[in-house]
């Protein structure tokens, strides 16, 4: 039957009891016989976009001292900065800052980011870190906004770097070592558009060896940067070009020096000056260009479908979530992750359990410790307290004995007064002589 | 931290000299969606005979129906509703659309038609459900591909007289998981009183009903898009008339249905709303009827199914102390780290005061 025939390609049923067929995957081809009219369809996109307004971030990699504030100034041909930068921060810092730009109709979030400290420490072993924390920081308020049950992914502020330019030194040599490890770090996590900075301090020939060696240590060392796309044809010939004169030697310059009858953005040195948008004089233009005129969309796209996409499908990775077949339940992200939190749960219970009893233990011996020294200072006392009592009593007797001492003397005094006192009514010195005798 | 807007330059005819060109980026965007290509799946719903299929070739213009699709099949009128989903490849001027017509036989056929809307209501959240599935894979396509119902024509018979029952629980139930396009189908037999009349007592219904069809008044942007809507609301539901033959009128060969008593210009706006049908679906909002579906009856299903899913699976035992999930249910991304404030990190204060 004619059913049959069409449900027996290939093609996917929908997940329902009634009787439904899918004609074509890819389906056929049919001749229009008039102006439908949804050609407008890449305008009505436009208008939405242009309402919207649009967002690009670009990260400046770079040492201190290459320019970076000043190239970011010139390609947009605005002053960007209020206060130059602070460079006295340990480590590598990175200030993020963002302005709204506009040309003719277009609104244009612009967020620059630039790496202060960059190459300025002793030790540039963990240099490249707080670079990739950060990008993957925008990668994570993403990830977070698109896993939340109530999202605005349509309103939400794209903080994600779309475009990495590596200011490499004007040596003329090769790349730093420095510079090979970090593009090794962030090649995989963003796009890298490699850039000789203040290339007017090299000279053409030597600058034609320096991009050689540059490009031939980067394929050497297995760097990905960013390949402008050759697969449209209306940018498949110019992106090429372009891709075979990176990494681009620029200068910049917001000063403005008069050549001819015009104001043209310039270097002045004695012996010459460098014109920054005279390609013979450097290849600002051809960054400009690329970065902004061709391939914007196509960062803002890579960044998304590409290192986005492999940030969010290794973080879920990395917490044990997988992709499940069909047939089983669907949601494998929140079935997991509940089984997780679960789990996670339990174990702190456990933990908490754990620690419940040692605190109780504990509190226990504590008590049993202070009772003991309790009940030892209560004997003390006893048997301080029972000294004391011996010793009154002691005392006691002995005042006792003392007084009944002094009662007898007193006594004995008082009878001798009064035999004295007869003696002397009886007979006078006689008694005296007497008393006296006697008291020999 | 964000300024105020700066103006960098402009392309003059003199000097591009302060020209930075971030404007070429609208020219990016519509080569990238030239190359991409659109896909709009619209779905028509009606009784037989309404004209479905002959709308759908007429607005475009090509057989992209079902029933020109399978013309040798016998139409028969199912014993329960079907959903039959075409698709097709067209382009014009270098525009590529995946164009799939869904096809609803069945519907509103039977003697007893009660809850004949919920298979479609089904299909339409199925589409949602696919989507979602693809979104939350570990590894998931490129572009997902998007078979949610972008737009849903409902086919009114042209009585004259007000909505039939069937008609407005269609339109309550899926006006709040679909953009729905009511038209007034084969507006021919009605005169131009009859029409308007027609019209605003199902206005006057769909108001007391609560049914709001596309486009939603509560999705409008700003006051320009409240303007121009507005005049479509005030024209909902559009009088249709579709035909796929043409006819010489004028010495012009236009798309018309023949009578004794004169020929109806498909495209002739003095003669039904054709055209405005078509502007509105083609080729001024398609976009924000995608947007909408996408922003809007996808995170709103989104939004319910993740609801859904936490009940089910959250088994926290009643007397546990503390860790409460956030407000908005949103996943913490590491579970293994524990909360500064919770019950653990107070243990462990106390047991340093000991």
């Amino acid at each position: 039957t004619l059913m049959e025939m069409l449900t027996s390609s290939h093609t996917p049923t929908h997940i329902c009891n009634n009787s439904v067929f899918t004609l074509g995957e890819g389906a056929r081809a049919v001749p229009l016989s008039g102006h439908v009219g949804f050609d407008s369809m890449p305008d009505q996109l436009v208008n939405k976009s242009v309402n919207h307004g649009f967002c690009f971030n670009i990260l400046c990699v770079g040492e201190t001292g290459l320019g970076k504030s000043t190239l970011m100034d010139t390609l947009f041909n605005t002053k960007f900065e209020g206060e130059p930068t602070q460079h006295n921060q340990p480590g590598v810092t990175l200030k993020s800052n963002t302005y709204e730009l506009q040309e003719s109709n277009v609104r244009l979030k612009l967020t620059v980011v630039n790496t202060v400290g960059f190459g300025d420490q002793i030790n540039k072993e963990d240099s490249y870190k707080s670079i990739v924390e950060f990008i993957d920081a925008q990668f994570e308020a993403y990830l977070q906004e698109e896993l939340k049950i109530k999202r605005t992914l349509h309103s939400y502020h794209d903080t994600r770097i779309h475009a990495c330019l590596y200011f490499i030194a004007p040596t003329g040599h090769s790349l730093k070592s420095l510079d090979l490890v970090t593009m090794k770090k962030l090649d995989s996590k963003v796009n890298i558009i490699p850039i000789i900075a203040k290339s007017d301090a090299i000279s053409k020939s030597e600058l034609a060896k320096f991009k050689i060696k540059i490009t031939s240590e980067l394929v050497s060392n297995g760097v990905q940067i960013y390949q402008f796309p050759t697969d449209d044809e209306s940018v498949a010939e110019i992106n090429s070009t372009m891709n075979s004169h990176l990494p681009f030697a620029v200068v910049g310059s917001t000063e403005e020096v008069k050549i001819g009858n015009k104001m043209v953005k310039a270097r002045q040195y004695p012996w010459g000056t460098v014109q920054v948008e005279n390609e013979t004089h450097c290849d600002f233009v051809k960054l400009r260009e690329m970065l902004i005129r061709v391939n914007m969309e196509d960062l803002r796209e890579q960044t998304h479908t590409r290192h986005y996409e492999l940030y969010r499908r290794c973080k879920l990775e990395e917490m044990g979530f997988k992709d499940t077949d069909p047939d089983s339940k669907p949601f494998s992200l929140q079935e997991t992750y509940e089984a997780k939190r679960n789990e996670f749960m339990g174990e702190l219970q456990k933990k908490e359990e754990e620690m419940r009893q040692m605190f109780v233990q504990r509190v226990k011996e504590k008590e049993a410790e202070l009772k003991e020294a309790e009940k030892e200072l209560h004997e003390k006392f006893d048997r301080l307290k029972k000294l004391h009592q011996d010793e009154k009593k002691k005392l006691e007797e002995k005042k006792k004995t003392l007084d009944d001492e002094v009662n007898t003397f007193k006594q004995k005094k008082t009878a001798a007064e009064l035999l004295q006192n007869q003696a002397q009514q009886a007979g006078g010195s006689t008694t005296l002589k007497r008393d006296k005798e006697r008291k020999k | 931290s964000t300024a105020f807007v700066q103006w960098v330059g402009e392309k003059t005819p003199i000097s591009d000299t302060s020209y930075v060109g971030i404007d070429a980026i609208l020219e990016q965007m519509r080569r990238k969606a030239m190359k991409q290509g659109f896909e709009f799946n619209v779905m028509v719903v009606g009784q037989s005979g309404l004209g479905k299929s002959t709308l759908m070739n007429t607005l475009f213009k090509s057989k992209v129906s079902r029933k020109s699709v399978q013309p040798n099949v016998e139409e028969r009128i199912p014993k329960t509703v079907e959903i039959k989903s075409v698709s097709h490849d067209v382009e014009e001027k270098g525009v590529r659309m995946k164009l799939t017509v869904i096809d609803t036989p069945g519907f509103g056929d039977q003697i007893n038609n009660e809850n004949c809307w919920q298979p479609i209501m089904k299909f339409i959240n199925d589409q949602y459900e696919s989507y979602l599935q693809e979104e939350i894979n570990i590894n998931r396509k490129k572009r997902i591909p998007d078979s949610r119902v972008h737009c849903c024509i409902y086919f009114i018979p042209p009585t004259g007289h007000c909505l039939r029952p069937l008609d407005v629980e269609f339109m309550r139930h899926l006006s709040k998981v679909v953009n729905i396009v009511p038209v007034i189908a084969k507006a021919d037999t009605l005169t131009l009183e009859e029409r308007d009349s027609f019209k605003k007592t199902i206005r006057e219904e769909l108001r007391a009903n609560g049914i709001d069809v596309y486009p939603q008044k509560e999705f409008d942007e700003d006051a320009e898009d409240r303007m121009i809507n507005d005049k479509i609301r005030e024209m909902t539901p559009f009088a249709v008339v579709g035909s796929d033959q043409e006819y010489q009128v004028n010495g012009k060969r236009i798309l018309g249905r023949k009578t004794k008593w004169g020929t109806i210009e498909v495209e002739n706006i003095a003669h039904c709303e054709f055209a405005y049908l078509r502007d509105l679906l083609i080729r001024t909002h398609m976009q924000n009827i995608k947007d909408i579906t996408c922003s809007i009856h996808y995170e709103t299903y989104r939004v319910r199914r993740l609801n859904e899913s936490n009940i089910l699976f959250t088994s926290n035992p009643p007397d546990h102390p503390a860790v409460q999930p956030k407000a908005n249910g949103q996943p913490e991304e590491q579970p293994a780290t524990p909360q500064p404030n919770g019950v653990a990190a107070q243990h462990e204060a106390l047991s340093h005061e000991m």
